[in-house]
């Protein structure tokens, strides 16, 4: 694929603040259509990396850029719709009118009404934003992002603070964007997120990418699986046995976080005449970003 | 699923460009909403729109009525620094705690992020100040016919234009302070400088020999000649001078602040 295809693009982006490294020669690429999610424990480079696509940052050495250009041209950034961790919007202004003002910056946004539509907020059009609870917070700051009509939309813990429903409803909406054609830049430290919506994952720590692919790639890389089975052995007795890193007990069931499934499942069906209702499945993103993380510590 | 079938993103190739109505709409959408919050901040409002006003009425009509229907001079004296009392308000805190406030809770670096037109945000607070300036000067002029001052219509105009426009030093010095100032620091650092600028440039009584000299430091001192010059009082220095020193303060303090925000944010 030529560059000028990635809708955002860092190349070997280097960035220290002081003595810390927080982007060391980091290489990311969103292409057309992709929800792209960015993984990595605190400090690993996530925000540091959209502070120089957003054009907030430049790097020490290496490029960024957004549609082949520089993030710091504001005609490379009416493409795009933002959500940040911290908004500090005006308390005094309505709902509407928050929207409305960011509205004004693009060319052909939707209509604040539409927009409050889409996220589900059309009954807080008149309140005041510093009224508000934390989540009607996040989902007005989601209207806001997407009210220009994006190609492309970088959304920094969108979901953090909602509740189970607000947040499904905010995911529905992340897909008709993606179906419609626009790409979404997602960091967030929820994982079955990224797993129910990504179509790429990049792992990040110490401002490098430590993997990426699509979720089942990564999932792949990690040789961890799971034996979810109804057996009479107890935890004591298989936590003993090589191969096995973690068990734990639900009432008859027992599961079992393995390196090696074939050998650790050998020995339970050896062991246990009665074992039933056997699964193996592989380890989660959850576990997968675990272990690619505690591998790069130092 | 949304009941809706909008397509949200972005149909339009080069979506990017902005036709120019657009961009100025940006820039009045801006201004109005810096305008209704700062109105719906009663802490703001209710101070910087009626004290100057409430203050001219007690001093001007109340206490020194009478002396001023023989001297009409101590009255445009008086309504001179009542107004630039009111004119410098809105300019310095509005720009030196909002902005101070507005870099530390993301606001301003959201806005960065975002496609606002650069010099949207200081416009949207320029026209918002010089709006308050003009609320100020109305509300001195509408309560002016309580007492025995009267101003002609050449008076009257040249006294709003100095209001108006002398409104736009002090918003430099509010922003030089926000960018500078932390949110919480801000509010300390804004009313040192107010409070020296109205007591050390001899704005409400004379001031002591010994200061006399420093009087002309201040911008408020040359704010308050020019509104001299305005009505016809005696005044001290020329126009040109006091002009050109607002102006210098202006744009002195203006780049500097711009330039640190672009590097820093």
């Amino acid at each position: 694929m030529m560059d000028n295809a990635y809708l955002a693009e860092l190349s070997e982006a280097k960035k220290k603040f002081g003595n810390i490294v927080a982007l060391d020669g980091l290489d990311l690429q969103v292409r057309p259509g992709e929800l792209f999610a960015v993984l990595g424990p605190n400090g690993a480079g996530k925000t540091t990396a959209i502070s120089l696509l957003l054009g907030l940052q430049q790097p020490d050495a290496g490029t960024a850029s957004l549609f082949g250009k520089s993030p710091q041209l504001v005609e490379t950034r009416r493409q795009i719709g933002v959500m940040m961790q911290e908004a500090g919007l005006a308390p005094e202004l309505r709902v509407r009118e928050q929207i409305d003002l960011v509205a004004s910056y693009y060319p052909v946004p939707l209509t604040p009404d539409v927009a409050m539509e889409l996220t589900h907020t059309t009954a807080l059009a008149n309140r005041p934003y510093g009224k508000l609870s934390g989540g009607q917070k996040r989902q007005v700051q989601f209207a806001m992002a997407i009210v220009g009509r994006p190609k492309l939309l970088f959304l920094d813990e969108p979901t953090v603070g909602l509740d189970v429903q607000a947040r499904e409803l905010m995911w529905v909406t992340l897909r008709k964007l993606v179906n419609d054609g626009a790409s979404i830049v997602l960091t967030t430290h929820y994982l079955e997120e990224a797993e129910a919506l990504a179509d790429r994952v990049a792992v990040l720590a110490k401002g490098r990418v430590i993997a990426s692919g699509t979720v089942r790639e990564i999932r792949a890389l990690v040789v961890r699986k799971r034996i979810n089975c109804s057996t009479t052995l107890t935890v004591e007795e298989i936590s003993a046995w090589p191969g096995v890193e973690n068990a734990t007990a639900d009432k008859q069931r027992l599961l079992i976080t393995v390196s090696n499934a074939e050998s650790v499942l050998r020995r339970l069906l050896a062991a246990d005449q009665n074992l039933r209702e056997v699964e193996v499945r592989s380890a989660g993103l959850a576990e997968a970003f675990a272990e690619l993380t505690q591998e790069n510590k130092v | 699923m949304s009941a809706i079938s909008v397509q949200i993103s972005s149909p339009l190739e080069g979506g990017a460009l902005m036709p120019a109505k657009r961009l100025m709409r940006a820039y009045f959408i801006e201004a109005k909403y810096e305008t209704v919050r700062m109105l719906r901040t009663p802490a703001f409002a209710i101070p910087f729109l009626g004290l100057p006003a409430l203050l001219y009425l007690l001093f001007g009509v109340v206490i020194f009525g009478a002396a001023i229907r023989n001297d009409s001079n101590a009255g445009l004296f008086i309504f001179a620094a009542f107004a630039l009392f009111g004119v410098m308000g809105p300019g310095i805190f509005g720009f030196g705690m909002v902005v101070a406030s507005e870099r530390e809770h993301g606001l301003l670096t959201l806005k960065r992020a975002l496609p606002m037109p650069p010099p949207a945000y200081l416009v949207a607070k320029l026209l918002m100040a010089m709006l308050f300036a003009a609320i100020v000067m109305a509300t001195m002029f509408a309560v002016t016919p309580l007492g025995h001052l009267h101003l002609y219509v050449g008076q009257f105009f040249a006294l709003a234009a100095v209001g108006i426009l002398g409104a736009l030093p002090f918003c430099a010095i509010g922003l030089f302070i926000g960018v500078l100032a932390t949110g919480r620091s801000a509010p300390a650092f804004v009313n040192i400088i107010y409070q020296m600028m109205m007591h050390l440039s001899g704005l409400f009584y004379p001031l002591p020999k010994f200061l006399h000299a420093i009087a002309p430091v201040w911008p408020t001192y040359h704010l308050q000649q020019l509104f001299f010059r305005a009505v016809g009082v005696p005044s001290q220095g020329n126009s040109i001078t006091h002009i050109a020193v607002l102006v210098a303060v202006t744009l002195l303090f203006t780049l500097f602040a711009v330039r640190r925000l672009a590097r820093k944010g």
